[in-house]
Order: structure tokens, then C-alpha cells, then sequence
């Protein structure tokens, strides 16, 4: 019995572990080590491997005299020299950071209406919220390059409003606010659906108990239903907030140069100009960064997890 | 004055009547129990004390004021739910600590009350403990403790122990009438079931379809009750069809169909020819192999045992009268080392005091 459970689990977990072996643990593992090499005369990596002068024959090229000439701590260096690369990851921290929390803003109502809503109901409107989901991800974007853009009917109707008051005309397009506004729009169902599903679960009579023991609207909701969802809460904005920290899609199609993001330098690196140690290095101080966030979380989660009945 | 009265309280659901014209009153420091089979009303009327719902039309009057319309936040009155409703994600001191947040409370008066209430309840030992590291009584407990706290006016409890097993919760009436006697505050109890009720309340409400059925002490409900419906919800009882064949200044004749003339006592508003039943607890009636019949005070009939059901202390008899009639009597097993008395098909005789029985007009 014992025995072939434990099959049972290999069989069940083996293929996506081998998957996230092959593709994910493997190619990490090689651009950690790439961070550590020189680029290539044309891009790409300073070749370990080639043909040796006198010989002709591929052989290693490293020895121990002149690994220097191939591995150095430079790339990191150049990191925390030019103060612009830490200043990128902030700002990108801050985008996200702003987008996780008018998500959050924006989605609890929501999701809090969904889940008290009636049973047969429910359903459709969470569909509503993922209907998003069954068109490109590219040509939504486009859609807000148009509303956003000068002859966009938002971009004049704000325009047009703000003219009242004596400002503008402003340009939405290009900007850290289309960044920030498409980013949202994005990720919103990604804060709704934990949300939802947290809030859901959570028991009326709990409300009726607080109400009865004397707590008003707003302390029914600071004191019971608010702690109650913050599993929910952290499980929506790790969603969020780690796919919007290194989205470089959205930031490149409707940010210009202003909404530039951690991204799209990496982007740059590997693409434009052919540094792929560089954009190795900022590749793995972004996953490092999102791990620490990560750690804490879940520090916090676990906190959470033992008073949940 | 009476410290909560309901006065002519009505409320519907749609087409439903769940409360139809209730009027009654509790005194302070009284456990006035609600009792009714489900959706006769107890619990919409409760929810009306607490604030939840709130009445088509009449009062409801607590302290001389008419508080029908006041949200339950703003109610001196507390209940203890079903299932407890303890926050989960509180400690059982911070849930009972909550009542007195919400009323403003200085914290250090807070740590006071709340430490001697634990410790009314016994659980002062697991004031950090989660709801969900303890048991189903302990539970039952900290919701009683969180209710009584900030010593409301008036202790609503919604049937608090239907969710524990049966010898827990037979703990739980003790702890419950001496904690009522202890504290003092008026408990409204809630509860379908009628031992409980008679075991734990001052007075008790029987209720049906929305409506207050009698209202009386326990020992007046179970022995005199006033309609088929509450003889029948309360106890075990022989409900003997009959009709009045004459009535005497103490006493007063009925036949029994196809059985017999009885007496019984009689009732006001009675008239000859009137139809109607006797009941009879089947703890009030003797039964033997013969019993002697010369005494005028008692009613008389033989018959034979049709089953026999053994529950240890006592045993059930259903004995079958010469018309075919089933009538329940019970034998305390007293006799030691003997499990019964009767078996099945055995020829005995039954007998009960005139006064024994109740007559109920149709």
C-alpha cells in the first residue's frame, strides 16, 4: 500500500517536475552562470569552448591561469555602480506597488459583491470577470494605445474636462499613467479571483455575532471580514504584483520613455545591446527580489494560516 | 413593570405568518424559554428581540422603551448563536474582549472582566487558545462568556446546545442554571427540545405556527396542558378520544369511546355531549396483573401488553384495551435482578387517580 502510493506520487508529480527541471531550473541555473561570463565579440556569451590555436581542436579554453580572462564579478559591479539601474528597480517596485493596490482597491468591492450575491448569479459574473482572458493579450493592449492615444475619445473627454478647470491638454499615451492604467486593467482578475474565493467562503453568522455585540458597518469590516480575508489579500497581490514588476509588454507598447521598466531593460540587454551577461545579472537580482518578497509573505501567510478554522 | 414585553408582535415572511399576534412578557433575572417544533416561529421571534428582524406591527418593549426599530448594535441584548459565531481569528480572551471594545471600554477594566468571566466559565486556563483548538463545550462556553460580558439586559441563546452530544449537554443545562443564577441576567432560551425546556426554564412559551400555544411554569405545562398540540409536543402522553356525559361540582363523567365511563376533573367551559380527549402521562398510571378495584377515586380498565420496549431504568409498556386502543404506561425497573415485569400478550389491569388525567375539550 505504501509502496505504490509512493509510485502513485511519483507518477502524478514526475512529468511537471521534469518540466520545470528541463525548462525552468536548467536555464536559470545557466543564466545565473552567464552572469558571471563576458558577452561575446557579437553578442551572446565570450565562448568557454573552441578551437585551440595550435591544434585546431575544440577543447576548454579555460585554464587556471587565465580564468580572469573569462569569469568576473564585473556585471554585478556595474549594477551597484550606476545608481540609474537601482533607481529602475524602484521605480518598477513602485509601478507595481501602485497597480497591486488600486487592484486590491478596486477588486474587493467587487469581489465582496460577487460573493454575496445570489448562488445562481455568481457564476456569471465571474465569468464577466475573466471574459478579458479570451482575447489576445497583445490586442487589448492595442485597444489602449487607441483610447489612451491623442484621438482617443477618453484621452479628449479628460482632456476636455481638465480644459474646465484650466489644465492640459495632457498626453496620456507614453507615460507612467498609461503604464499604470493598462497594468491594472491587466491584472485586475487576478486580484478578484482570490479575493472571491476567499470572501465566499466566510460564515454571515460571524457579522450577525459582531453586529449583535454591539459593532457598527465599519467595524464589522476593519474587525471581522478584513483580517478573515487576508489570505485572500496576500494571495491577490503576490498575483499581481509579481507578474506587474517584470512586465515589460505593456510598458513598452504604451509607456514610451517615460514608463520604462525593469523589463524592458532586461529586454534591452538581451536584444538591442547584446549584453547577455548584464541582462543575466539584472535577471537575477529581479528574481531575488521577488523571492524576498515572496519569503515574507509567506511569513505572513503562515501567521495567518494557524487561525483559520 | 416587566423588564422585556412583547406586545402584539406580527411578522411575515411573503405569504408566511412566522409571528401571529405574540404578546408576552419576561421578568428580570427570569429563563423564559421559547419552545416549538422548527418553523413555529421561535426563532424569527428571537431574531426580533435581537434586533435582526424587525416586527410588521407591535412593540417590543425592553426597559419601558419600545425598541423595535433599534438596530441590534445598539441593543443591550446579546445572543449566543447556534454555532457559536466565535471570530476565528481571535483568541478566546480578544473574543470576549470584543463586546466590551465595541462599548469603548478602558483596557484595563477590559483585562479585569474579561478574567473573571473566564473564569465564571472554567476557562481561564485557555484565554490564548484559537476557537478551533477547543472542544465543541468549550466553545459553548466562551460564546455564553462572550454574551455575558458587557452584562447585557437581556441573554438571547438560540438553541447553544443542540450542536454537543447528549451527556455533555445534560453538563451544559447544570452550568447553565447556575451561571443564570449566578449572574442574574434575564436568559431568552430558544429550543425544540421540550426536556431541555423543562429542565432548565422558570417559564416556557410553547409555541405553534407563530403562535404562543400556552404559557406557563414547566410543571403546569407538562401536567395540565391546554391543547392536544402541547400534550402531544411535551412528554409522552395517552391522548384518549372522549366526550362529556355529566358534570359534578368536583368531578366530572366522560366515556371513553368503545372502552368505558372515566372520571376525570372537571373543566370550565365544559358542556354535556361536548367531545374532547383525556390525557394521561404514562408515568401517572399503575399497572399490574390485577389491581383491586374498589377504590371510587380511580378509573379501571384491563386489557393485554401489545409491546414491551426495555430501556434499562424503566421499561414502556403499550398495553392494548379491550377495544383495541393503545395505551402507554411505564414500570420503574426497581425490582432488583428482575428486567421486566410483563411479557408481550400478558393479561394485565390498568388504573389511574381521577385527578391523574386532564381533560382537553376539542
Amino acid at each position: 500500500m505504501a509502496k505504490s502510493n509512493r509510485i502513485n506520487k511519483w507518477l502524478i508529480s514526475g512529468p511537471p517536475l521534469l518540466y520545470l527541471i528541463i525548462f525552468f531550473a536548467i536555464p536559470s541555473l545557466i543564466m545565473a552562470f552567464a552572469a558571471f561570463r563576458f558577452p561575446g565579440d557579437y553578442g551572446g556569451l565570450l565562448p568557454l569552448i573552441g578551437p585551440n590555436p595550435d591544434t585546431g581542436a575544440n577543447e576548454l579554453l579555460v585554464t587556471a591561469e587565465n580564468w580572469r580572462d573569462y569569469l568576473t564579478f564585473e556585471n554585478f559591479g556595474l549594477f551597484f555602480t550606476d545608481s540609474i539601474y537601482v533607481e529602475l528597480f524602484a521605480k518598477s517596485f513602485w509601478y507595481a506597488g501602485i497597480t497591486t493596490l488600486i487592484c486590491l482597491a478596486m477588486a474587493y468591492p467587487l469581489a465582496w459583491l460577487i460573493a454575496r450575491s445570489p448562488k445562481k448569479y455568481r457564476d456569471l459574473m465571474i465569468l464577466l470577470v475573466i471574459l478579458p482572458f479570451w482575447s489576445n493579450f497583445l490586442i487589448r493592449v492595442y485597444a489602449w494605445m487607441i483610447i489612451l492615444g491623442p484621438q482617443g475619445y477618453f484621452s479628449m473627454a479628460i482632456n476636455q474636462v481638465l480644459g474646465l478647470i484650466g489644465i492640459g491638454p495632457v498626453q496620456l499615451m507614453f507615460s507612467h499613467v498609461a503604464v499604470i492604467i493598462v497594468l491594472v486593467y491587466v491584472h485586475l482578475p487576478f486580484m478578484v479571483l482570490p479575493l472571491y474565493a476567499n470572501l465566499e467562503k466566510h460564515d454571515m453568522a460571524l457579522l450577525d455575532a459582531a453586529q449583535d455585540l454591539g459593532a457598527s458597518g465599519w467595524q464589522r469590516f476593519w474587525k471581522i471580514t478584513w483580517p478573515l480575508s487576508l489570505p485572500g489579500v496576500w494571495a491577490g497581490a503576490a498575483l499581481v504584483f509579481i507578474p506587474a514588476l517584470g512586465m515589460f509588454a505593456v510598458p513598452d507598447l504604451v509607456g514610451g520613455t517615460d514608463g520604462i521598466m525593469i523589463g524592458n531593460l532586461i529586454k534591452q540587454q538581451f536584444l538591442d545591446s547584446r549584453d547577455w551577461p548584464f541582462g543575466s545579472v539584472l535577471s537575477i537580482m529581479l528574481t531575488l527580489a521577488v523571492l524576498l518578497l515572496a519569503g515574507f509573505a509567506a511569513l505572513i501567510g503562515r501567521g495567518g494560516k494557524r487561525n483559520a478554522l | 413593570m416587566a423588564l422585556l414585553e412583547i406586545r402584539d408582535v406580527v411578522k411575515r415572511f411573503g405569504d408566511f405568518t412566522a409571528v401571529n399576534h405574540v404578546s408576552l412578557s419576561v421578568e428580570a433575572g427570569e429563563f423564559f424559554t421559547l419552545l416549538g417544533p422548527s418553523g413555529c416561529g421561535k426563532t424569527t421571534l428571537l431574531r426580533m428581540l435581537a434586533g435582526f428582524e424587525q416586527p410588521d406591527s407591535g412593540e417590543i418593549v425592553l426597559d419601558s422603551v419600545n425598541v423595535a426599530a433599534v438596530p441590534p448594535e445598539k441593543r443591550p441584548v446579546h445572543t449566543v448563536f447556534q454555532n457559536y459565531a466565535l471570530f476565528p481569528h481571535m483568541t478566546v480572551a480578544q473574543n470576549i474582549a470584543f463586546p466590551l471594545k465595541m462599548a469603548n471600554v478602558a483596557a484595563d477594566e477590559i483585562k479585569t472582566r474579561v478574567a473573571e468571566v473566564l473564569e465564571d466559565v472554567r476557562l481561564s486556563q485557555f484565554a490564548t487558545r484559537y476557537p478551533n483548538e477547543l472542544s465543541g463545550g468549550q466553545r459553548q462556553r466562551v460564546a455564553i462568556a462572550r454574551a455575558l460580558v458587557n452584562r447585557p439586559r437581556l441573554l438571547l441563546l438560540d438553541e447553544p446546545l443542540s450542536a454537543l452530544d447528549a451527556k455533555l449537554r445534560e453538563e451544559m443545562q447544570i452550568e447553565l442554571i447556575n451561571l443564570q443564577k449566578e449572574v442574574g441576567i434575564t436568559f431568552v432560551y430558544v429550543t425544540h427540545d421540550q426536556g431541555e425546556a423543562l429542565a432548565l426554564s422558570h417559564r416556557i412559551a410553547v409555541m405553534n405556527k407563530g403562535e404562543v400555544a400556552q404559557l406557563d411554569a414547566p410543571e403546569t405545562i407538562y401536567s395540565y396542558p391546554k391543547s392536544r398540540f402541547v400534550a402531544d409536543f411535551i412528554g409522552q402522553c395517552n391522548l384518549l378520544d372522549a366526550t362529556v356525559k355529566s358534570i359534578g361540582s368536583d368531578r366530572m363523567q366522560i366515556e371513553i369511546a368503545g372502552v368505558g365511563i372515566a372520571e376525570t376533573l372537571p373543566v370550565a367551559g365544559a358542556q354535556v355531549g361536548q367531545s374532547g380527549c383525556l390525557t394521561v402521562r404514562p408515568e401517572k398510571i399503575k399497572l399490574g396483573a390485577t389491581l383491586p378495584s374498589d377504590d371510587a377515586d380511580e378509573v379501571h380498565f384491563k386489557g393485554k401488553v401489545h409491546d414491551c420496549l426495555y430501556l434499562g431504568d424503566v421499561t414502556i409498556y403499550i398495553i392494548e384495551l379491550d377495544n383495541g386502543m393503545l395505551v402507554e404506561t411505564m414500570l420503574p425497573n426497581s425490582a432488583p435482578g428482575r428486567a421486566k415485569f410483563f411479557d408481550d400478550n400478558d393479561l394485565v389491569e390498568l388504573a389511574w387517580r381521577f385527578d391523574a388525567g386532564h381533560f382537553i375539550l376539542a
